[in-house]
């Protein structure tokens, strides 16, 4: 009905290769982008910005960096929560070197460090294949936390080992340290995010996202085709990397302040950026989205169902979230085993379909 | 100064407002994950002490208190959530017993003017309340306590530990390794020789160190652990057969559940001890009158008179004796956390005042001021007996080096000043 290709003519090449060729979808983007930086900032609070907005925001960039990485290139990553700890605290280091440069540059920085590092660690990904390279960054995940741990340069010495984010401005108006406004925090993540998705959406759209797409689908054919895989694969490690970096770096700036690696940047957070590109769907910018919204959201909600809404008992209500939000992924991905994106997916083909299915 | 953007709240979860007046004191508990074993008796005595305020009193100063849990898991993004979304309800003081959310939380409540007690955790350099106005940590903190142990030992080798071997075994996060520092000077004022050795999180799995212990064969280990890691290292020095009294920990390595796993094993174990032990205090008596038996009791009401449980209580007393003397200062029964911040940094617990609350010689008599934020930083030495199954405290209150602390505290809460362009100043009450 209203949402179809028919009747919407492209007169330009640029035009018919627009990321959004179906007018409704482009309308609902641009409203979503209207409702982001337009409204949500006006009305935000402190408790919606830091328990769900900004995480939400954060982990969504994780999220498309490993996704580019194992959801398009086709690399398994259990890194992820190490890389993000390169992205912590290389901003960390910055931050305090140059505490006058600004901030918007030290977290586009701290994301080219861990490309670096990232691609450093991808190397063994030309030998390696599926679980032997699960556990190759398995091994990036641990040593980069152990690095972080144990030498005290990273940490500049202080006694606790912890790093705490010093008070930086925007355009005069602080961003990271105590005195932020809720809408400050979610504005420079939302900026991020913007950018970070519409860089990925572009990049997998060209010939970089296509080769890397051709290495995930069959390394030999595309080697034969010529593909070349060394490029490829790198380049899906440094681009991923540089996602999951301005996240880590996020995450420890802008959202948590003070930060301790082991806790921050454990294991844990590699399963749960793992698990939201899997719920959300491989190979897909709004999957990473969708999934980072019900693993950041769910939890938060049902807790403010349980302990809020129904008055349960706290350690009661933690315990049946771990049962609802396992049993909910369980069902989800029996029900659709390419995720939520997928769903999606065919939600827009019955809407293409509609009122007339057949 | 600030901008307020934001004038409507969508939420409806911060849309309740209190409407009754009550004195809201946050507790930050963990009763899941791997550090449960220490959370819930905490989180039991804290609450507690709370409930029989309000059963038998009737509040504090004809004021009802409320305790809102909210479950952290020892996990600071949680913490974070907790703080954001108790923060709105007038919450008094925070006591997150964690290090890591303690971290997290000392810039927002320096911003949002909300005070923060941390007892015998988190950031030791607080005690300097000038450049940290909101953040208390009597009666004693991690520097305190590693002075303690080295003390205790001094004690026991006639003033002399030059030559000794000392290992440091430390939860490898912020809170084991806040006592390296203070260990490092005091090794170079005794003389002893200091290893560290870390544990990583949670500290399931610790064999290689005890081997590594095994090998170097300390004449004394000192532990920083929390939760299982306590349970694993007890075990593992049971093991080797390491002599248990040669075996020190720190106040949070020092309750019933770390030492019953090892049965026999244990037998001599020493901790150190901020607060005193089992519940042989009046105040139990109204407890169980007016809590206990009345079913009132938070969670299973199977905790009382453990050493955390008392801890918990403990902190709930030092709070609620803070807002008596927050009424007393302000005049004012329902008070706000400014107030509390006031009432926080003239805190005087005194033998009578201990004496009067049916708790004689719970904790070491104290004062706090605007400029120490620390307390008295004494502690006792407790031991472990296997087969009566209970703690007995074997020293007298120990006072801390304080020429060796004091310079560690002033360096490195300047060092924080500067870092956040802080003006040490009173906090004008």
């Amino acid at each position: 009905m209203f949402y179809r290709e028919a009747g919407d003519f492209k007169t330009s090449y640029v035009d018919d290769s627009q990321t959004f060729p179906i007018a409704f979808d482009r309308y609902r983007y641009y409203f979503v982008l209207v409702i982001a930086f337009g409204i949500i900032p006006f009305i935000i609070n402190d408790y919606w910005a830091n328990a769900v907005m900004v995480p939400f925001l954060i982990y969504a960039i994780a999220a498309i960096g490993l996704n580019i990485l194992t959801g398009y290139c086709g690399q398994v990553s259990l890194g992820t929560g190490g890389f993000m700890a390169v992205g912590g605290y290389a901003c960390y280091k910055l931050m305090t070197a140059f505490p006058d440069v600004s901030i918007m540059v030290h977290l586009l920085l701290a994301g080219f460090i861990t490309a670096g590092v990232g691609v450093l660690f991808g190397l063994p990904s030309l030998r390696i294949k599926g679980f032997y390279l699960a556990v190759a960054t398995l091994a990036a995940q641990f040593f980069l936390v152990w690095l972080f741990n144990k030498v005290p340069w990273f940490y500049n010495y202080s006694a606790s080992g912890q790093i705490s984010a010093p008070e930086r401005f925007v355009f005069g108006v602080p961003v990271t340290g105590p005195n932020v406004e809720a809408w400050a925090k979610y504005m420079v993540c939302l900026v991020f995010v913007t950018f970070c998705a519409w860089l990925a959406r572009n990049l997998t759209r060209g010939t970089i996202g296509r080769s890397w797409m051709a290495i995930r689908d069959m390394d030999i054919a595309a080697e034969i085709i010529g593909v070349n895989p060394l490029k490829a694969k790198l380049t899906a490690f440094a681009v991923s990397s540089f996602f999951i970096g301005i996240a880590g770096a996020l995450l420890f700036a802008v959202y948590l302040g003070a930060v301790e690696v082991g806790e921050v940047y454990g294991i844990n957070k590699s399963f749960l950026v793992l698990f939201m590109i899997i719920i959300g769907g491989l190979g897909s910018i709004f999957g990473a989205f969708a999934g980072a919204a019900f693993m950041v959201l769910l939890p938060v909600a049902l807790k403010n169902i349980l302990v809020g809404g129904l008055g349960w008992d706290t350690a009661l209500a933690t315990h049946f979230e771990f049962v609802i939000v396992g049993a909910l992924i369980v069902l989800f991905l029996i029900a659709e085993p390419h995720g939520l994106a997928q769903l999606w997916k065919l939600a827009k083909e019955k809407l293409r379909l509609w009122p007339f299915p057949h | 100064m600030k901008k307020r953007l934001a004038s409507m709240a969508v939420a409806a979860v911060m849309a309740a407002s209190p409407v009754l007046a009550d004195l809201v004191f946050p507790s930050l508990s963990y009763r899941t994950g791997p550090y449960a074993a220490g959370g819930i008796p905490f989180a039991d005595g804290y609450a507690d002490y709370f409930t029989l305020l309000n059963e038998r009193d009737g509040g504090i100063g004809g004021v009802m208190t409320r305790v809102l849990e909210c479950e952290t898991g020892y996990n600071t993004e949680k913490g974070v959530e907790c703080y954001e979304a108790t923060k709105g309800e007038g919450s008094l003081v925070y006591q997150p017993l964690s290090t890591g959310i303690t971290y997290q939380l000392i810039p927002k409540v320096e911003a949002d003017g909300i005070p923060l007690h941390t007892m015998g955790y988190g950031r030791t350099s607080a005690a300097n309340g000038k450049v940290f106005n909101n953040v208390f940590n009597y009666p004693a903190n991690y520097w305190d306590g590693a002075s303690i142990a080295i003390k205790h030992l001094l004690e026991e080798n006639g003033g002399d530990l030059s030559g000794k071997k000392i290992s440091l075994v430390y939860h490898n996060s912020a809170y084991g390794k806040e006592p390296i520092r203070t260990l490092e000077e005091l090794s170079g004022k005794h003389g002893y020789e200091l290893t560290t050795i870390a544990v990583d999180h949670p500290g399931q799995e610790q064999k290689s160190q005890w081997l590594q212990i095994r090998r170097e064969r300390p004449d004394y280990v000192i532990m920083w652990g929390w939760g299982v890691m306590n349970q694993v290292a007890i075990q593992e020095a049971a093991n080797i057969r390491f002599p248990m009294e040669n075996f020190i920990g720190v106040w949070w390595s020092g309750s019933e559940n770390d030492v019953l796993p090892a049965g026999d094993g244990a037998n001599g174990y020493k901790s150190l001890a901020m607060h005193n032990v089992g519940s042989d205090f009046p105040i139990y008596d109204d407890l169980k009158t007016y809590v206990l038996d009345t079913g009132k009791a938070a969670g299973a009401g199977d905790q009382v008179g453990t050493v955390l449980y008392n801890r918990g209580f403990y902190a709930a007393m030092l709070a609620a004796e803070a807002v008596k003397k927050a009424q007393e200062i302000h005049g004012e029964a329902d008070i706000t956390p400014a107030m509390m911040r006031d009432g926080m940094a003239a805190l005087e617990i005194t033998e009578a005042l201990m004496e009067e609350l049916g708790m004689p010689n719970f904790g070491p008599a104290f004062a706090v001021s605007c400029e120490n934020h620390g307390g008295s930083g004494q502690g006792k030495i407790q031991q472990w007996d296997a087969t009566a199954k209970e703690w007995n405290i074997i020293s007298d209150w120990i006072d801390s080096d304080k020429d060796v602390i004091q310079p560690l505290i002033m360096a490195d809460s300047e060092a924080f000043a500067a870092e956040n362009n802080i003006t040490p100043a009173c906090a004008d009450s």
